[in-house]
């Protein structure tokens, strides 16, 4: 199982609990959480479903690799944590 | 007239408040430390829209059902799939143009359930259920002149303005910075490029009265005449007294005609107020002193206002949305980018200074 994590920075505008669920890769991961927390989805992901620009996922605490589908493979106990960029003032 | 008015700022949602004695107050506060970049408060005031842009997370939409007691997140506008392979890139720099929302700004009611969004990145919104779902108006996204505008102060073009006409809620212009003024006659099925007699300085000469590359600022309409529109362009001010096919510009207004925002008197189309800066390249108040403009005669003559207003110098800008009247035409309140705010009661002969601390304001609107 994997588990997933959001920036508490996020949870001021919407509620996105931790959760575990079985995937093979990023994407999948993501997609099976989205359809648990359908709510989040619009956070993470912009309309054409590509993550957006100023937030930042990590696997494993290491940014991951392919951004616009999301291949990355993951394996048991792996840890993704969707994390929000630092910009603005 | 009206005792409340909402402020969209920078940084979260004000109301403030007229208490009995005639002084406005800061009421009460939402969403602080979020973006506001766009509200509305329907007629009869208990159904409030605040459209946030959360930057990392995305443009959202919160609804109130009760006057702002309380709230709760509602359907953003969002595009549909871009079909692979489409072709869709900016013309000034030949990047991609999103089909994802980057900023709502523009919202406004048609006949009952109805609302209009316009956004950044150009794309025009229609709810008939009071914003529970949205639809993209294909006929304009998919008019092969939408490819044609441009980006002006943002990325890319972006629907400000729109005018829902009183007397048939089918008919709807819209105002593009930068693509002109277009209208439709059947709510959004087929569009027209209007706007005979604007004029650019920043294109080409010969393209100086080409419809498309018209950059208006702000288009407002007078529901008591709806064929008045008038219009702060990013090259002056028109006028048009056929429902925006055809415009006259105002020259010699002073101290300048550069401007953002434009306002017209509910029940008097020969009445509007204006917030002047120096011009583009210089987006502040002319000699530093900060004055609203207005006509009575349908812009023959201007009154520069300026009672209540800074003496001392003032280097505030006022946004297109951020200038309000009441649906009397009595009250004005504006606020600006260095976070003031002033109301007038008195059709702008004089203002009072409400706050000088407020975060940089985006939109202003009276509760009806």
């Amino acid at each position: 199982m994997v588990t997933l994590r959001f920036t508490p920075n996020l949870q001021r505008h919407v509620e996105a609990p931790a959760a575990q669920v079985k995937a093979a890769t990023v994407y999948q991961a993501l997609e099976m959480y989205f359809e648990q927390n359908p709510q989040v989805r619009g956070y993470v992901l912009d309309d054409q479903g590509v993550v957006r620009k100023h937030v930042a996922i990590f696997l494993n605490q290491e940014l991951i690799h392919d951004r616009v589908d999301l291949s990355d493979p993951i394996g048991e106990d792996d840890d993704i944590f969707v994390a929000q960029a630092l910009s603005g003032g | 007239m009206s005792d409340r008015l909402l402020v969209g700022t920078r940084k979260g949602l004000f109301r403030i408040a007229r208490d009995r004695g005639g002084r406005w107050h800061m009421e009460q506060t939402w969403f602080l430390g979020d973006p506001v970049s766009m509200l509305l408060a329907e007629r009869g005031g208990e159904r409030i829209h605040a459209a946030l842009d959360l930057g990392h997370f995305g443009v959202k939409m919160q609804r109130s059902e009760d006057g702002g007691t309380t709230w709760s997140e509602a359907p953003a506008p969002c595009f549909p799939p871009k079909p692979d392979g489409l072709e869709d890139k900016d013309p000034m720099r030949g990047i991609d143009i999103p089909w994802s929302t980057k900023l709502i700004w523009a919202l406004e009611s048609g006949d009952a359930s109805e609302l209009w969004c316009g956004v950044i990145p150009g794309g025009l919104f229609y709810s008939g259920d009071g914003g529970d779902s949205w639809s993209l108006i294909r006929a304009l996204w998919d008019d092969p002149r939408r490819k044609k505008w441009m980006g002006g102060g943002y990325d890319f073009a972006g629907i400000h303005s729109i005018v829902v006409d009183p007397r048939d809620s089918r008919h709807v212009t819209v105002g593009v910075s930068i693509g002109g003024v277009w209208t439709t006659r059947d709510r959004g099925a087929h569009w027209a490029l209007i706007g005979a007699g604007l004029r650019n300085a920043y294109m080409p000469p010969e393209m100086a009265g080409d419809p498309l590359s018209q950059d208006a600022h702000r288009v407002v309409q007078c529901p008591a005449n709806p064929e008045r529109l008038w219009m702060q362009h990013h090259n002056g001010i028109f006028r048009s007294d056929d429902g925006g096919e055809n415009w006259h510009e105002l020259i010699d207004v002073p101290p300048s005609s550069f401007g953002f925002t434009v306002v017209v008197h509910p029940a008097d189309p020969n009445t509007a107020w204006f917030i002047p800066a120096i011009k583009d390249e210089k987006r502040i108040p002319v000699d530093g002193r900060l004055v609203v403009t207005r006509t009575r005669d349908g812009g023959k003559h201007f009154d520069v206002l300026q009672n209540g207003l800074p003496a001392e110098p003032a280097y505030d800008l006022v946004y297109r949305h951020a200038l309000a009247i009441d649906h009397n035409g009595e009250r004005l309140a504006f606020g600006s980018t260095t976070g003031s705010l002033w109301v007038s009661e008195n059709q702008g002969d004089s203002w009072q200074s409400i706050s000088k601390h407020l975060p940089p304001v985006i939109c202003v609107r009276f509760e009806q």
